[in-house]
């Protein structure tokens, strides 16, 4: 890749660069389709696809090493919208939505689909509310943003806090998801496997910083898409539901619902899952039903969670900061939005489509109903039974597998998809280097804000104003290190699960940041003790409440979950936000005319000429 | 118009905008979900409608309202004056 050449002929190089790469890509795919018909094994081919596409992130990331600080931090302010929205898909799509959003959705049914819903909505707040200012204002991180806007170290602190609590709960989910991937492919154990993932994700990212980290996320998205996209579409044309599988399976819901009366759903009593296997649970809710009164509540608010979260989020809004232009900046959400949007609305499908498989007894691949002993003679049966991720347990002793017998891991659906519908293994091998780009892309990108906002923000901006160049650029990689290994050890410990940290992120993020920060652009008046107030008491209200609730045994109020902590936190920042602002005085006006130029997309960026 | 009023007329639209823009985002992300439950009872291209909503429908309404969107805000920067060179 000629990452060598003048800038303007690699930018304008960009489509041919990725459309080779494509379709290098898709010949590798098909050469190790022709090696699974030669003999190999399917262990190889799987360390094949993953050795392979992170041997070739890290190439990327080699190429784009830099030591200037525009490069660095930016990406030289010069990626093009449509790139920067595959690069801000990548960035967003996280091991969750690959790996456990369909699984969620074929577990959880319609109260799982307020994600899918939170999850794009968000990206209207974010172009409507945030980037376009943002990248107008022409700061390298958010906290930069906010420490200007408001001005002292206080506020430019506590963003860095809100920053970094929100970003290092969600980077160990990924680098946990990482870790469970490539100890699968590589046969390695989970323990070493999360420190391999590190390296790579430290590979992409550290040489050249925001730079490489966007270049390798275009390439990740690009394999993420394909190997999501590829397994629904083939399948779907295997078991005859059509051509665009998106579109026709509003039939294959309306023959579920029949399907879950038939095989006794909500009338079978629950059975225990077998003792020696965690995590696994057996389908107990209907594919389609939503509720009225609370069940909506929880719906809506979950998607406002997810929402105002997407647009507090630091690793997503920095994203931005790399167009050429404000309107670049603008029309590259919508890109984004866009490339998610191709994700997303082939999850449920995936979780319809599997979940007919699995349940209609005219389907050659149907498992309930069938005797224990046919079931149990299933290859992909087996396979995910040996490493306990799925278990049978003939509870009243029928020889007959029940609903309320069969038993999975939410998080397998995806990755055993294909074996169930008797795809080839490199279908698999394929979905295990998709889930490790989304792993990877969305862990650089967290790591990079953190790293960032410390080593600009708290290193440069306040300890250090007068650090050269060179010197402040090798902080920004020593902390990059020293957070990834922190990161590793963490998710080592397996504290959490994947979704419940993700959804923590989400509502740490929306409780100190999503006000200040639309406030800074769209309320003149916003000060800096309202500013500080809002982050502080936000921050601090969300995380007493997420204790109260989750370990000291409080009542939720109205429904309000752990997983939706963000509404009270969020709540109490607006509040404390606009008391204590207009309690104090009226921001001076030179801040007043800055925020005039924020609002106006011609001129100069506000922290000067980029 | 001086500077100033341009400004001032160019946020008004813009903030009219928005405001419109956040209203379809609130119909779509809160309002159709709230009532899934009696959406069911109608179908769309063979779905019960509230679970179409909720798996794609919303999600379609946000892109294309994006894309409407930016087109928008681009009119009203270029009305006012207020937009970047177009090699920029």
């Amino acid at each position: 890749m000629s990452f060598f050449k003048p800038k303007g002929s690699f930018i304008e190089n960009l489509p041919r660069i990725y459309g080779l790469y494509t379709g290098g890509f898709l010949i590798f795919v098909l050469l190790m389709a022709l090696l699974e018909q030669m003999g190999v094994s399917a262990d190889t081919i799987g360390i094949l696809f993953v050795a392979f596409t992170i041997f070739i992130y890290a190439a990327i990331g080699w190429l784009s090493r830099t030591m200037q600080v525009e490069a660095y931090y930016v990406a030289g302010r010069q990626v093009p919208p449509v790139f920067n929205g595959m690069a801000t898909a990548a960035d967003w799509m996280s091991g969750a939505s690959f790996v456990a959003m369909a699984g969620g959705i074929y577990m959880g049914g319609h109260a799982y689909l307020a994600f899918v819903v939170g999850w794009t909505g968000g990206y209207v707040l974010v172009a409507v509310l945030m980037a376009p200012y943002l990248r107008k204002f022409g700061c390298y991180t958010v906290p930069d943003f906010i420490g200007t806007r408001y001005g002292g170290n206080t506020a430019r602190l506590l963003a860095v806090l809100v920053l970094v609590i929100a970003s290092f709960t969600y980077v160990t989910a990924q680098i946990n998801a990482t870790g469970t991937i490539a100890a699968r492919a590589l046969q390695i154990p989970f323990e070493v496997g999360v420190w391999f993932g590190l390296l790579g994700i430290l590979l992409c990212s550290m040489l050249g910083g925001m730079r490489a980290v966007t270049w390798t996320q275009v390439a990740q998205y690009i394999v993420l898409i394909i190997a999501y996209l590829v397994p629904v579409f083939w399948m779907s044309n295997v078991q005859g539901f059509g051509l665009f599988p998106q579109l026709a399976y509003g039939d294959a819901v309306t023959r579920i619902g029949e399907l879950e009366t038939a095989v006794g759903l909500g009338t079978l009593q629950a059975v225990a899952a077998p003792a020696d296997f965690p995590g696994l649970k057996a389908l107990a809710v209907a594919h389609n039903a939503p509720g009225d009164g609370m069940a909506a509540w929880k719906f809506v608010t979950l998607a406002a969670c997810m929402m105002l979260g997407t647009a507090s989020l630091p690793h997503i809004l920095m994203r931005y900061f790399t167009t050429k232009s404000v309107r670049a900046a603008r029309n590259s959400v919508a890109w984004s939005l866009f490339f998610i949007f191709l994700l997303y609305f082939t999850a449920p499908a995936l979780a319809t489509f599997t979940k007919l498989q699995i349940l209609d007894p005219n389907l050659a691949t149907s498992v309930i109903g069938k005797s224990v002993e046919s079931v149990m003679a299933l290859e992909w049966i087996q396979k995910w039974n040996e490493v306990k991720m799925l278990a049978i347990s003939d509870a009243n002793g029928d020889g007959i597998v029940q609903l309320n017998e069969f038993f999975m891991r939410a998080d397998i659906v995806v990755l055993a998809t294909p074996e169930i519908a008797g795809l080839p293994y490199v279908i698999s091998g394929l979905v295990a280097a998709g889930g490790m780009a989304a792993a990877m892309s969305t862990a650089d990108g967290l790591l990079l804000a953190i790293a960032n906002a410390l080593s600009h923000d708290l290193y440069y901006k306040i300890i250090d104003p007068k650090a050269e160049t060179k010197k402040r650029l090798i902080v920004a990689r020593v902390l990059l290190i020293v957070i990834g290994a922190a990161g590793a050890l963490v998710a080592s410990m397996k504290l959490t699960g994947i979704l419940g940290a993700v959804a923590w992120a989400f509502c740490f993020a929306m409780s100190g940041l999503f006000f200040p920060l639309v406030l800074g652009v769209w309320w003149k008046r916003a000060n800096r003790a309202g500013a500080i107030a809002g982050m502080a008491i936000g921050l601090g209200t969300g995380t007493w409440y997420l204790y109260m609730v989750k370990w000291a045994g409080m009542e939720p109020w109205i429904g309000l979950d752990h997983l939706r902590f963000g509404i009270v936190g969020a709540a109490a920042s607006l509040v404390s936000m606009v008391v204590v602002t207009l309690l104090t005085k009226a921001p001076d006006a030179e801040t007043q005319a800055m925020v005039d130029e924020v609002r106006i997309p011609k001129g100069d960026t506000v922290l000067g000429a980029h | 118009m001086s500077d100033n009023q341009q400004r001032e007329a160019h946020w008004n639209k813009t903030r009219n905008l928005m405001i419109i823009h956040l209203v379809i985002w609130f119909v779509f992300a809160f309002v159709v979900h709230w009532f899934a439950k009696d959406l069911n009872s109608s179908t769309f291209i063979g779905f019960p409608l509230g679970y179409y909503m909720a798996s794609q429908g919303s999600l379609l309404a946000f892109v294309i309202q994006l894309f409407v969107f930016v087109k928008q805000q681009d009119k009203i920067d270029r009305q006012f004056g207020m937009a970047e060179d177009d090699d920029a």
